[in-house]
Protein backbone atom coordinates (compact mmCIF):
# COMPACT_ATOMS: atom_id res chain seq x y z
CA UNK A 1 0.00 0.00 0.00
CA UNK A 2 2.74 2.56 0.36
CA UNK A 3 5.00 1.60 -2.40
CA UNK A 4 3.18 3.49 -5.36
CA UNK A 5 4.00 6.45 -4.23
CA UNK A 6 6.80 6.49 -5.98
CA UNK A 7 4.30 7.26 -9.15
CA UNK A 8 3.57 10.73 -8.05
CA UNK A 9 6.93 11.80 -6.55
CA UNK A 10 8.48 14.39 -8.87
CA UNK A 11 11.95 13.65 -10.41
CA UNK A 12 15.19 14.39 -8.72
CA UNK A 13 16.13 17.68 -10.02
CA UNK A 14 19.77 17.96 -7.29
CA UNK A 15 21.63 15.16 -5.64
CA UNK A 16 21.98 16.04 -2.01
CA UNK A 17 25.65 15.55 -0.83
CA UNK A 18 26.65 17.36 2.41
CA UNK A 19 30.02 17.91 2.87
CA UNK A 20 31.77 15.60 5.52
CA UNK A 21 31.86 17.18 9.15
CA UNK A 22 33.25 15.42 11.85
CA UNK A 23 31.93 17.56 14.77
CA UNK A 24 27.74 15.82 12.91
CA UNK A 25 29.53 13.10 12.69
CA UNK A 26 30.13 12.67 16.13
CA UNK A 27 26.83 14.16 17.26
CA UNK A 28 24.95 12.05 15.04
CA UNK A 29 26.91 8.93 16.41
CA UNK A 30 27.31 9.92 19.63
CA UNK A 31 26.08 6.88 21.17
CA UNK A 32 27.96 4.40 19.32
CA UNK A 33 31.12 5.98 19.51
CA UNK A 34 30.43 6.35 23.42
CA UNK A 35 30.10 2.38 23.71
CA UNK A 36 32.66 2.36 21.68
CA UNK A 37 34.99 4.26 23.67
CA UNK A 38 33.66 2.27 26.94
CA UNK A 39 34.57 -0.67 24.84
CA UNK A 40 38.20 0.17 23.79
CA UNK A 41 39.05 1.87 27.70
CA UNK A 42 37.91 -1.64 29.27
CA UNK A 43 39.76 -3.51 26.85
CA UNK A 44 43.21 -1.64 27.36
CA UNK A 45 42.79 -1.90 31.30
CA UNK A 46 41.95 -5.78 30.45
CA UNK A 47 45.48 -5.86 28.45
CA UNK A 48 47.41 -3.84 31.08
CA UNK A 49 46.43 -5.97 34.15
CA UNK A 50 46.54 -9.05 32.57
CA UNK A 51 48.53 -9.13 29.33
CA UNK A 52 48.88 -12.76 29.45
CA UNK A 53 45.69 -13.40 29.10
CA UNK A 54 44.57 -10.74 26.76
CA UNK A 55 46.99 -11.23 24.30
CA UNK A 56 46.58 -15.11 23.87
CA UNK A 57 44.03 -15.22 21.12
CA UNK A 58 42.16 -18.27 23.21
CA UNK A 59 40.29 -15.88 25.89
CA UNK A 60 39.17 -14.38 22.68
CA UNK A 61 37.76 -17.66 21.47
CA UNK A 62 35.99 -18.27 24.93
CA UNK A 63 34.08 -15.09 24.96
CA UNK A 64 33.58 -15.84 21.18
CA UNK A 65 31.71 -19.19 22.32
CA UNK A 66 29.68 -17.66 25.39
CA UNK A 67 28.75 -14.65 24.28
CA UNK A 68 26.65 -14.89 20.53
CA UNK A 69 24.00 -17.11 23.03
CA UNK A 70 22.64 -14.19 24.93
CA UNK A 71 24.75 -11.62 22.41
CA UNK A 72 22.02 -12.66 19.56
CA UNK A 73 18.18 -12.28 21.38
CA UNK A 74 20.07 -8.82 22.41
CA UNK A 75 19.34 -7.96 18.76
CA UNK A 76 16.01 -7.78 17.90
CA UNK A 77 15.33 -7.10 21.85
CA UNK A 78 17.08 -3.79 20.41
CA UNK A 79 14.36 -3.29 18.21
CA UNK A 80 11.52 -4.54 20.57
CA UNK A 81 13.05 -1.67 22.75
CA UNK A 82 13.80 1.12 20.00
CA UNK A 83 10.05 0.76 19.13
CA UNK A 84 9.05 1.55 23.09
CA UNK A 85 7.89 -1.86 23.82
CA UNK A 86 9.49 -4.54 26.44
CA UNK A 87 9.67 -8.31 26.04
CA UNK A 88 11.20 -10.08 29.47
CA UNK A 89 9.40 -13.89 27.57
CA UNK A 90 12.47 -14.54 25.18
CA UNK A 91 14.07 -16.88 28.01
CA UNK A 92 11.26 -18.82 28.31
CA UNK A 93 10.84 -18.89 24.71
CA UNK A 94 14.56 -20.44 24.38
CA UNK A 95 13.01 -23.48 26.25
CA UNK A 96 9.53 -23.50 24.45
CA UNK A 97 11.84 -23.99 21.30
CA UNK A 98 13.45 -26.59 22.47
CA UNK A 99 10.73 -28.24 23.78
CA UNK A 100 8.99 -28.24 20.63
CA UNK A 101 12.42 -29.59 18.64
CA UNK A 102 12.53 -32.42 20.55
CA UNK A 103 8.58 -33.59 20.19
CA UNK A 104 9.16 -33.16 16.50
CA UNK A 105 12.50 -35.24 16.54
CA UNK A 106 10.71 -37.81 18.83
CA UNK A 107 7.58 -37.54 16.44
CA UNK A 108 9.66 -38.06 13.39
CA UNK A 109 11.04 -41.24 14.58
CA UNK A 110 9.34 -43.52 11.65
CA UNK A 111 11.85 -41.38 9.06
CA UNK A 112 15.20 -42.79 10.60
CA UNK A 113 16.95 -40.30 9.22
CA UNK A 114 18.82 -38.12 11.86
CA UNK A 115 19.38 -34.94 9.73
CA UNK A 116 16.05 -34.97 8.27
CA UNK A 117 14.71 -35.31 11.92
CA UNK A 118 16.75 -32.67 13.10
CA UNK A 119 16.01 -30.26 10.18
CA UNK A 120 12.35 -30.79 11.35
CA UNK A 121 13.11 -30.18 14.27
CA UNK A 122 14.83 -26.91 13.92
CA UNK A 123 12.13 -25.54 12.02
CA UNK A 124 9.78 -26.84 14.68
CA UNK A 125 11.40 -24.70 17.16
CA UNK A 126 11.46 -21.65 15.11
CA UNK A 127 7.63 -21.75 13.72
CA UNK A 128 7.18 -22.12 18.16
CA UNK A 129 9.30 -19.06 18.75
CA UNK A 130 7.43 -17.19 16.32
CA UNK A 131 3.91 -18.37 17.29
CA UNK A 132 4.54 -17.22 20.60
CA UNK A 133 6.14 -13.79 19.39
CA UNK A 134 2.53 -13.21 17.71
CA UNK A 135 0.93 -13.95 20.96
CA UNK A 136 2.75 -11.60 22.98
CA UNK A 137 1.80 -9.17 20.41
CA UNK A 138 -1.21 -10.29 19.82
CA UNK A 139 -2.01 -9.56 23.62
CA UNK A 140 0.10 -6.54 23.56
CA UNK A 141 -2.00 -4.97 20.64
CA UNK A 142 -5.45 -6.09 20.77
CA UNK A 143 -6.06 -5.46 24.83
CA UNK A 144 -3.52 -2.83 25.19
CA UNK A 145 -1.43 -3.92 28.10
CA UNK A 146 2.14 -3.05 28.47
CA UNK A 147 4.51 -5.14 27.22
CA UNK A 148 6.21 -5.54 29.97
CA UNK A 149 3.39 -6.86 32.00
CA UNK A 150 1.95 -9.05 29.29
CA UNK A 151 5.76 -10.54 28.98
CA UNK A 152 6.34 -10.89 32.76
CA UNK A 153 2.60 -12.77 32.41
CA UNK A 154 3.93 -14.91 29.59
CA UNK A 155 7.88 -15.44 30.82
CA UNK A 156 6.37 -17.38 33.69
CA UNK A 157 3.85 -19.38 31.71
CA UNK A 158 5.98 -20.47 29.22
CA UNK A 159 9.22 -21.79 30.88
CA UNK A 160 6.26 -23.36 33.40
CA UNK A 161 4.76 -25.11 30.08
CA UNK A 162 8.22 -26.15 29.33
CA UNK A 163 8.77 -27.97 32.75
CA UNK A 164 5.07 -29.31 32.91
CA UNK A 165 5.86 -30.82 29.00
CA UNK A 166 8.54 -32.74 29.58
CA UNK A 167 7.86 -33.83 32.92
CA UNK A 168 11.01 -31.82 34.35
CA UNK A 169 13.25 -34.79 32.71
CA UNK A 170 16.67 -33.33 30.94
CA UNK A 171 18.22 -35.44 28.58
CA UNK A 172 21.13 -36.07 26.43
CA UNK A 173 20.85 -34.57 22.80
CA UNK A 174 23.87 -36.79 21.63
CA UNK A 175 22.74 -37.61 18.55
CA UNK A 176 22.79 -34.13 16.92
CA UNK A 177 27.03 -34.94 16.40
CA UNK A 178 26.04 -37.40 13.83
CA UNK A 179 24.45 -34.43 11.84
CA UNK A 180 25.87 -31.49 9.61
CA UNK A 181 23.94 -29.28 11.46
CA UNK A 182 26.14 -29.69 14.87
CA UNK A 183 29.19 -27.90 13.02
CA UNK A 184 27.14 -25.82 11.35
CA UNK A 185 25.39 -24.42 14.40
CA UNK A 186 28.06 -24.81 16.80
CA UNK A 187 31.34 -25.78 15.29
CA UNK A 188 34.93 -24.16 14.79
CA UNK A 189 35.94 -22.81 11.73
CA UNK A 190 39.84 -22.97 12.42
CA UNK A 191 40.96 -23.37 15.80
CA UNK A 192 39.65 -20.63 17.75
CA UNK A 193 36.54 -19.27 15.63
CA UNK A 194 33.07 -20.54 17.17
CA UNK A 195 30.04 -21.07 14.34
CA UNK A 196 27.95 -19.80 17.02
CA UNK A 197 29.69 -16.26 16.68
CA UNK A 198 29.52 -16.70 12.47
CA UNK A 199 25.33 -16.95 13.38
CA UNK A 200 25.75 -13.30 15.70
CA UNK A 201 27.01 -11.86 13.40
CA UNK A 202 24.49 -12.55 10.72
CA UNK A 203 21.75 -11.74 12.49
CA UNK A 204 23.77 -8.46 14.02
CA UNK A 205 23.68 -7.80 9.64
CA UNK A 206 20.16 -8.70 9.22
CA UNK A 207 19.00 -6.82 12.10
CA UNK A 208 21.13 -3.70 10.94
CA UNK A 209 19.77 -3.97 7.49
CA UNK A 210 16.33 -4.36 8.63
CA UNK A 211 16.16 -1.46 11.09
CA UNK A 212 18.31 0.86 8.77
CA UNK A 213 17.89 -0.21 5.51
CA UNK A 214 13.84 -1.28 5.25
CA UNK A 215 10.65 0.48 5.88
CA UNK A 216 9.81 -2.13 8.10
CA UNK A 217 13.05 -0.45 10.76
CA UNK A 218 11.75 3.26 9.87
CA UNK A 219 8.37 2.43 11.14
CA UNK A 220 9.95 0.39 14.18
CA UNK A 221 11.77 3.96 15.00
CA UNK A 222 8.74 6.38 14.11
CA UNK A 223 6.43 3.93 16.27
CA UNK A 224 8.70 4.24 19.13
CA UNK A 225 9.35 7.93 18.81
CA UNK A 226 5.51 8.80 18.75
CA UNK A 227 3.23 6.21 18.01
CA UNK A 228 0.20 8.75 17.42
CA UNK A 229 2.36 10.36 14.88
CA UNK A 230 2.67 7.35 13.41
CA UNK A 231 -0.87 6.20 13.70
CA UNK A 232 -2.25 10.09 11.70
CA UNK A 233 0.45 9.06 9.00
CA UNK A 234 -1.02 5.65 8.41
CA UNK A 235 1.46 3.15 9.63
CA UNK A 236 -0.30 0.24 10.62
CA UNK A 237 1.57 0.29 14.21
CA UNK A 238 -0.39 -2.33 15.62
CA UNK A 239 1.15 -5.36 12.82
CA UNK A 240 4.70 -3.51 13.84
CA UNK A 241 4.63 -4.05 16.51
CA UNK A 242 3.32 -7.30 16.72
CA UNK A 243 6.07 -8.48 13.83
CA UNK A 244 8.80 -6.86 16.78
CA UNK A 245 7.72 -9.49 18.74
CA UNK A 246 7.72 -12.16 16.44
CA UNK A 247 11.27 -11.31 15.84
CA UNK A 248 12.23 -11.89 19.30
CA UNK A 249 10.56 -14.96 19.17
CA UNK A 250 12.68 -16.80 16.23
CA UNK A 251 15.67 -15.92 17.04
CA UNK A 252 15.05 -16.71 20.72
CA UNK A 253 14.40 -20.28 19.70
CA UNK A 254 17.15 -20.11 17.73
CA UNK A 255 19.69 -19.07 20.55
CA UNK A 256 17.80 -22.16 22.18
CA UNK A 257 18.79 -23.93 20.06
CA UNK A 258 22.38 -23.15 19.77
CA UNK A 259 22.72 -22.82 23.56
CA UNK A 260 21.35 -26.49 23.66
CA UNK A 261 23.43 -27.63 21.04
CA UNK A 262 26.57 -26.34 22.28
CA UNK A 263 26.55 -28.72 25.18
CA UNK A 264 24.55 -31.83 23.14
CA UNK A 265 22.12 -31.59 26.01
CA UNK A 266 18.71 -30.23 26.83
CA UNK A 267 17.45 -29.06 29.93
CA UNK A 268 14.27 -27.70 30.45
CA UNK A 269 15.03 -24.91 32.90
CA UNK A 270 16.57 -23.48 29.44
CA UNK A 271 16.65 -19.52 29.53
CA UNK A 272 17.03 -19.12 33.46
CA UNK A 273 19.98 -16.61 33.78
CA UNK A 274 19.93 -15.00 30.27
CA UNK A 275 17.18 -12.37 31.06
CA UNK A 276 19.53 -9.67 32.79
CA UNK A 277 22.40 -10.29 30.21
CA UNK A 278 20.53 -9.68 27.57
CA UNK A 279 18.70 -6.75 28.65
CA UNK A 280 21.61 -5.46 29.97
CA UNK A 281 23.46 -5.23 26.42
CA UNK A 282 20.70 -3.58 25.19
CA UNK A 283 20.82 -0.61 27.63
CA UNK A 284 24.54 -0.49 27.75
CA UNK A 285 24.46 -0.13 24.03
CA UNK A 286 22.55 3.41 24.80
CA UNK A 287 19.00 1.97 23.49
CA UNK A 288 16.80 4.27 25.09
CA UNK A 289 13.87 2.99 27.31
CA UNK A 290 11.74 5.54 26.08
CA UNK A 291 11.67 4.81 22.50
CA UNK A 292 12.91 6.22 19.57
CA UNK A 293 16.59 5.67 19.45
CA UNK A 294 19.17 2.84 19.58
CA UNK A 295 21.62 1.17 17.24
CA UNK A 296 22.58 -2.24 16.46
CA UNK A 297 26.32 -1.99 17.04
CA UNK A 298 25.65 -0.15 20.27
CA UNK A 299 24.02 -3.76 21.51
CA UNK A 300 26.35 -5.55 19.34
CA UNK A 301 29.47 -4.30 21.60
CA UNK A 302 27.12 -3.97 24.73
CA UNK A 303 26.73 -7.77 24.89
CA UNK A 304 30.44 -8.50 24.10
CA UNK A 305 31.46 -5.94 26.98
CA UNK A 306 28.89 -8.14 29.29
CA UNK A 307 30.50 -11.07 27.91
CA UNK A 308 34.00 -10.09 29.00
CA UNK A 309 33.60 -8.82 32.03
CA UNK A 310 33.35 -12.21 33.90
CA UNK A 311 36.32 -13.79 33.14
CA UNK A 312 37.91 -10.65 32.68
CA UNK A 313 37.73 -10.32 36.54
CA UNK A 314 38.77 -13.29 37.35
CA UNK A 315 41.72 -12.98 34.69
CA UNK A 316 43.14 -9.42 35.95
CA UNK A 317 43.02 -11.24 39.80
CA UNK A 318 40.10 -10.29 41.54
CA UNK A 319 37.96 -13.04 42.93
CA UNK A 320 34.76 -14.06 41.02
CA UNK A 321 33.03 -12.32 43.94
CA UNK A 322 33.57 -9.21 42.25
CA UNK A 323 31.72 -9.90 38.98
CA UNK A 324 28.39 -9.21 39.66
CA UNK A 325 29.65 -5.39 41.64
CA UNK A 326 31.91 -4.63 38.32
CA UNK A 327 28.87 -5.53 35.82
CA UNK A 328 26.53 -3.02 37.56
CA UNK A 329 29.12 -0.21 38.04
CA UNK A 330 29.65 -0.46 34.26
CA UNK A 331 26.23 -0.54 33.63
CA UNK A 332 25.51 2.26 35.76
CA UNK A 333 28.10 4.00 34.72
CA UNK A 334 27.63 3.90 30.72
CA UNK A 335 23.71 4.37 31.26
CA UNK A 336 24.46 7.39 32.59
CA UNK A 337 27.15 8.96 30.08
CA UNK A 338 24.10 7.86 27.66
CA UNK A 339 21.72 10.15 28.90
CA UNK A 340 24.71 13.02 29.02
CA UNK A 341 25.66 12.43 24.97
CA UNK A 342 21.70 12.16 24.36
CA UNK A 343 21.07 15.52 26.21
CA UNK A 344 23.85 17.29 24.79
CA UNK A 345 23.42 15.87 20.90
CA UNK A 346 19.92 17.53 21.59
CA UNK B 1 -25.31 18.31 -10.83
CA UNK B 2 -21.83 19.45 -9.90
CA UNK B 3 -19.15 16.80 -8.62
CA UNK B 4 -17.87 17.88 -5.20
CA UNK B 5 -14.30 17.04 -4.72
CA UNK B 6 -15.21 15.33 -0.96
CA UNK B 7 -18.66 15.18 0.32
CA UNK B 8 -19.95 13.57 3.25
CA UNK B 9 -23.90 12.74 3.59
CA UNK B 10 -25.18 11.97 7.36
CA UNK B 11 -22.35 11.64 8.74
CA UNK B 12 -22.08 10.61 12.75
CA UNK B 13 -19.48 9.35 14.97
CA UNK B 14 -20.25 8.92 18.71
CA UNK B 15 -17.33 8.08 21.03
CA UNK B 16 -18.67 5.45 23.50
CA UNK B 17 -21.62 7.75 25.15
CA UNK B 18 -20.76 10.88 23.67
CA UNK B 19 -22.12 11.89 20.32
CA UNK B 20 -18.91 13.91 18.64
CA UNK B 21 -20.48 14.40 15.45
CA UNK B 22 -24.26 14.42 14.74
CA UNK B 23 -25.78 13.72 11.25
CA UNK B 24 -23.58 16.45 9.25
CA UNK B 25 -23.63 16.95 5.91
CA UNK B 26 -20.17 18.54 4.49
CA UNK B 27 -18.93 18.80 0.82
CA UNK B 28 -15.93 20.91 -0.38
CA UNK B 29 -16.07 21.58 -4.30
CA UNK B 30 -12.81 21.84 -6.70
CA UNK B 31 -10.46 24.31 -6.40
CA UNK B 32 -12.40 25.69 -2.73
CA UNK B 33 -10.96 26.72 0.34
CA UNK B 34 -13.52 25.89 3.12
CA UNK B 35 -13.14 27.02 6.61
CA UNK B 36 -14.73 25.12 9.58
CA UNK B 37 -14.90 27.32 12.55
CA UNK B 38 -16.10 26.55 15.80
CA UNK B 39 -15.25 26.44 19.35
CA UNK B 40 -13.22 24.05 21.15
CA UNK B 41 -14.68 20.82 21.31
CA UNK B 42 -17.34 21.63 18.70
CA UNK B 43 -16.24 18.74 16.52
CA UNK B 44 -13.87 20.41 13.89
CA UNK B 45 -10.67 18.00 14.81
CA UNK B 46 -13.22 14.66 14.68
CA UNK B 47 -14.60 15.67 11.30
CA UNK B 48 -11.17 16.14 10.20
CA UNK B 49 -10.07 12.60 11.22
CA UNK B 50 -12.91 11.40 9.68
CA UNK B 51 -12.59 12.92 6.55
CA UNK B 52 -8.61 11.33 6.74
CA UNK B 53 -9.67 7.86 7.80
CA UNK B 54 -8.23 8.04 11.38
CA UNK B 55 -11.64 7.80 12.51
CA UNK B 56 -14.34 6.02 11.25
CA UNK B 57 -17.71 7.28 11.38
CA UNK B 58 -20.59 5.41 13.35
CA UNK B 59 -23.10 6.28 10.50
CA UNK B 60 -23.01 8.06 7.60
CA UNK B 61 -21.27 8.28 3.78
CA UNK B 62 -18.33 9.62 2.41
CA UNK B 63 -17.99 10.26 -1.46
CA UNK B 64 -15.04 11.53 -3.45
CA UNK B 65 -15.04 13.21 -6.43
CA UNK B 66 -18.67 11.35 -6.51
CA UNK B 67 -17.78 7.89 -5.75
CA UNK B 68 -18.79 6.57 -2.50
CA UNK B 69 -16.09 4.98 -0.26
CA UNK B 70 -16.27 2.54 2.52
CA UNK B 71 -14.01 1.97 5.17
CA UNK B 72 -12.05 4.89 4.39
CA UNK B 73 -8.60 4.65 6.27
CA UNK B 74 -5.44 6.78 6.90
CA UNK B 75 -3.42 5.37 3.96
CA UNK B 76 -6.31 5.08 1.71
CA UNK B 77 -7.14 8.81 1.93
CA UNK B 78 -3.28 9.15 1.28
CA UNK B 79 -3.86 7.47 -1.91
CA UNK B 80 -7.25 9.57 -3.18
CA UNK B 81 -5.26 12.65 -2.67
CA UNK B 82 -5.55 14.05 0.73
CA UNK B 83 -2.82 15.46 2.46
CA UNK B 84 -2.93 17.00 6.15
CA UNK B 85 -1.18 19.11 8.49
CA UNK B 86 -2.47 18.20 11.63
CA UNK B 87 -2.62 20.33 14.50
CA UNK B 88 -0.65 17.72 16.30
CA UNK B 89 1.90 18.49 13.87
CA UNK B 90 2.13 14.52 13.30
CA UNK B 91 6.14 15.01 13.69
CA UNK B 92 8.70 12.12 15.32
CA UNK B 93 11.09 14.60 17.06
CA UNK B 94 13.95 12.30 17.37
CA UNK B 95 14.47 11.34 13.75
CA UNK B 96 15.90 13.32 11.02
CA UNK B 97 13.92 15.52 8.77
CA UNK B 98 14.26 13.18 5.69
CA UNK B 99 12.47 10.48 7.59
CA UNK B 100 9.72 12.89 8.88
CA UNK B 101 8.98 14.30 5.43
CA UNK B 102 8.59 10.56 3.89
CA UNK B 103 7.21 9.40 7.26
CA UNK B 104 4.20 6.35 6.50
CA UNK B 105 5.01 7.02 2.67
CA UNK B 106 9.00 5.85 2.58
CA UNK B 107 10.58 5.97 -0.88
CA UNK B 108 11.74 2.25 -1.66
CA UNK B 109 13.33 0.46 -4.03
CA UNK B 110 12.09 -3.01 -4.39
CA UNK B 111 10.96 -5.39 -1.23
CA UNK B 112 10.28 -2.47 0.66
CA UNK B 113 14.39 -1.41 0.97
CA UNK B 114 14.48 2.11 1.73
CA UNK B 115 16.11 4.51 -1.32
CA UNK B 116 17.86 7.13 1.28
CA UNK B 117 19.63 9.07 -1.36
CA UNK B 118 16.76 9.72 -3.16
CA UNK B 119 14.71 10.58 0.15
CA UNK B 120 17.69 12.68 1.26
CA UNK B 121 17.92 14.72 -1.82
CA UNK B 122 14.20 15.41 -2.30
CA UNK B 123 13.88 16.79 1.35
CA UNK B 124 17.13 19.07 0.40
CA UNK B 125 15.62 20.40 -2.69
CA UNK B 126 12.03 20.65 -0.58
CA UNK B 127 13.97 22.60 2.00
CA UNK B 128 15.47 25.10 -0.19
CA UNK B 129 12.76 25.36 -3.34
CA UNK B 130 9.20 25.25 -1.36
CA UNK B 131 10.39 26.27 2.55
CA UNK B 132 12.94 28.32 1.84
CA UNK B 133 14.88 26.75 4.57
CA UNK B 134 18.84 28.38 4.37
CA UNK B 135 19.39 28.06 7.78
CA UNK B 136 22.44 25.28 8.46
CA UNK B 137 20.44 23.76 11.46
CA UNK B 138 17.87 22.44 9.08
CA UNK B 139 19.51 19.86 6.98
CA UNK B 140 18.23 16.62 5.88
CA UNK B 141 20.06 14.63 8.32
CA UNK B 142 19.03 17.20 11.31
CA UNK B 143 16.47 16.04 14.04
CA UNK B 144 13.26 17.35 13.72
CA UNK B 145 12.78 18.47 17.73
CA UNK B 146 15.79 20.76 17.52
CA UNK B 147 13.32 23.00 14.98
CA UNK B 148 11.42 26.71 16.26
CA UNK B 149 7.70 25.87 15.69
CA UNK B 150 7.20 27.58 12.45
CA UNK B 151 10.27 25.36 11.10
CA UNK B 152 8.12 22.31 12.53
CA UNK B 153 4.98 23.86 11.04
CA UNK B 154 6.85 23.83 7.42
CA UNK B 155 7.91 20.57 7.84
CA UNK B 156 4.21 19.32 8.64
CA UNK B 157 3.33 21.55 5.53
CA UNK B 158 6.05 20.57 3.08
CA UNK B 159 5.12 17.07 3.65
CA UNK B 160 1.30 17.86 2.80
CA UNK B 161 2.66 19.63 -0.26
CA UNK B 162 5.30 16.82 -1.59
CA UNK B 163 2.73 13.98 -2.56
CA UNK B 164 0.55 16.43 -4.89
CA UNK B 165 -2.21 16.38 -3.00
CA UNK B 166 -6.01 17.21 -4.84
CA UNK B 167 -7.09 18.05 -1.17
CA UNK B 168 -4.95 19.55 2.06
CA UNK B 169 -6.46 19.57 5.16
CA UNK B 170 -4.90 22.18 7.79
CA UNK B 171 -6.01 22.03 11.04
CA UNK B 172 -4.82 24.76 13.77
CA UNK B 173 -1.79 25.44 11.81
CA UNK B 174 -1.18 28.97 12.59
CA UNK B 175 -1.43 27.85 16.32
CA UNK B 176 2.11 28.65 17.63
CA UNK B 177 3.33 30.36 15.12
CA UNK B 178 4.75 34.32 14.93
CA UNK B 179 3.61 36.72 13.17
CA UNK B 180 5.42 36.64 10.57
CA UNK B 181 5.31 32.46 10.06
CA UNK B 182 1.37 32.93 10.02
CA UNK B 183 1.21 35.20 7.07
CA UNK B 184 3.83 32.90 5.31
CA UNK B 185 1.31 30.47 5.99
CA UNK B 186 -2.04 32.27 4.49
CA UNK B 187 0.59 32.88 1.43
CA UNK B 188 0.68 29.04 1.27
CA UNK B 189 -2.92 28.39 1.41
CA UNK B 190 -3.52 30.95 -1.40
CA UNK B 191 -1.12 29.53 -2.84
CA UNK B 192 -3.25 25.81 -2.84
CA UNK B 193 -6.57 27.82 -4.19
CA UNK B 194 -4.45 29.30 -7.50
CA UNK B 195 -2.69 25.75 -7.81
CA UNK B 196 -6.33 24.65 -8.88
CA UNK B 197 -6.30 22.31 -5.53
CA UNK B 198 -9.12 22.19 -2.80
CA UNK B 199 -8.17 22.79 0.97
CA UNK B 200 -9.78 22.78 4.54
CA UNK B 201 -8.91 25.34 7.01
CA UNK B 202 -9.54 25.30 10.55
CA UNK B 203 -8.46 27.43 12.84
CA UNK B 204 -9.19 29.35 16.15
CA UNK B 205 -8.34 32.62 14.28
CA UNK B 206 -11.47 34.29 12.41
CA UNK B 207 -9.10 36.67 10.89
CA UNK B 208 -7.52 34.12 8.73
CA UNK B 209 -10.21 32.09 8.23
CA UNK B 210 -12.36 34.96 6.90
CA UNK B 211 -8.94 36.18 4.72
CA UNK B 212 -8.55 32.71 3.23
CA UNK B 213 -11.65 30.64 2.66
CA UNK B 214 -13.93 30.63 -0.21
CA UNK B 215 -16.91 29.61 2.07
CA UNK B 216 -17.40 29.05 6.17
CA UNK B 217 -18.80 26.08 7.48
CA UNK B 218 -19.67 27.10 11.21
CA UNK B 219 -19.47 23.78 13.19
CA UNK B 220 -21.66 23.60 16.87
CA UNK B 221 -21.91 21.05 19.74
CA UNK B 222 -21.15 18.77 16.88
CA UNK B 223 -23.85 20.00 13.67
CA UNK B 224 -23.34 22.02 11.06
CA UNK B 225 -24.60 25.56 12.52
CA UNK B 226 -24.71 27.59 9.29
CA UNK B 227 -22.22 28.42 6.30
CA UNK B 228 -21.93 31.45 4.48
CA UNK B 229 -19.78 32.75 1.06
CA UNK B 230 -17.11 35.05 2.93
CA UNK B 231 -17.62 37.52 -0.06
CA UNK B 232 -21.19 38.22 1.36
CA UNK B 233 -20.60 38.52 5.10
CA UNK B 234 -18.53 40.67 6.68
CA UNK B 235 -15.51 39.80 9.51
CA UNK B 236 -17.26 41.88 11.91
CA UNK B 237 -21.11 40.05 11.44
CA UNK B 238 -19.04 36.46 10.91
CA UNK B 239 -17.54 37.40 14.49
CA UNK B 240 -21.08 38.50 16.22
CA UNK B 241 -22.57 35.51 14.73
CA UNK B 242 -19.29 33.32 16.30
CA UNK B 243 -20.00 34.85 19.40
CA UNK B 244 -24.01 34.14 19.31
CA UNK B 245 -23.21 30.45 18.42
CA UNK B 246 -21.22 30.04 21.14
CA UNK B 247 -23.57 31.28 23.64
CA UNK B 248 -26.87 30.00 22.49
CA UNK B 249 -26.41 27.58 19.87
CA UNK B 250 -27.87 29.57 17.19
CA UNK B 251 -26.46 31.70 14.71
CA UNK B 252 -29.21 34.45 14.59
Amino acid sequence: MNSPTNANAPEVTQQYKPPFNLRRFIRTNSAQLGILGVFVTLWIIFIVSAPKTFLAPQIYSAFMSSTPFFAIMAIPLTIVVIAKEMDLSFPSIMAMGMVSFNYTYGATAFIHNATIQVFLAIVAGLVTGAIIGWLNGFIIVKFGIPSLVVTIGTQFLWSGAALVLVQGANFSLEYIKQTFFYNLFVGKIGPYFPMQMFWLVVVTILGWVVLNQHRFGAHVYLIGDNINSAELMGINTGRVRIQVFMLVGVVSAFAGILASFYVSYFWPTLGDGYLLQTLASVFLGGTSVLGGTGTILGTFLGAFIIGAIEAATVAVGLTGFWTNFIYGLIIVLSVIMHMYLRKRGE
Amino acid sequence: MEEYRLELKHVSKSFGEVQALEDINFHLGRNEVVGLLGDNGAGKSTLIKIITGYHQPTSGEIYFNGGKVDHLTVPKARELGIETVYQERALAELQTLWRNIFLGRELTTSMGFLDIQRMRDETHRLMTESMGFTSHAVSPDSTVGKYSGGEKQGVAIVRALFFNADIVVLDEPTMGLSLKESAKLINFVNGIKQAGKSAIFIDHNILHVHNVADRVVVIDRGKVAGEFQTKHIGLNELMDKMVRVAETGSLN
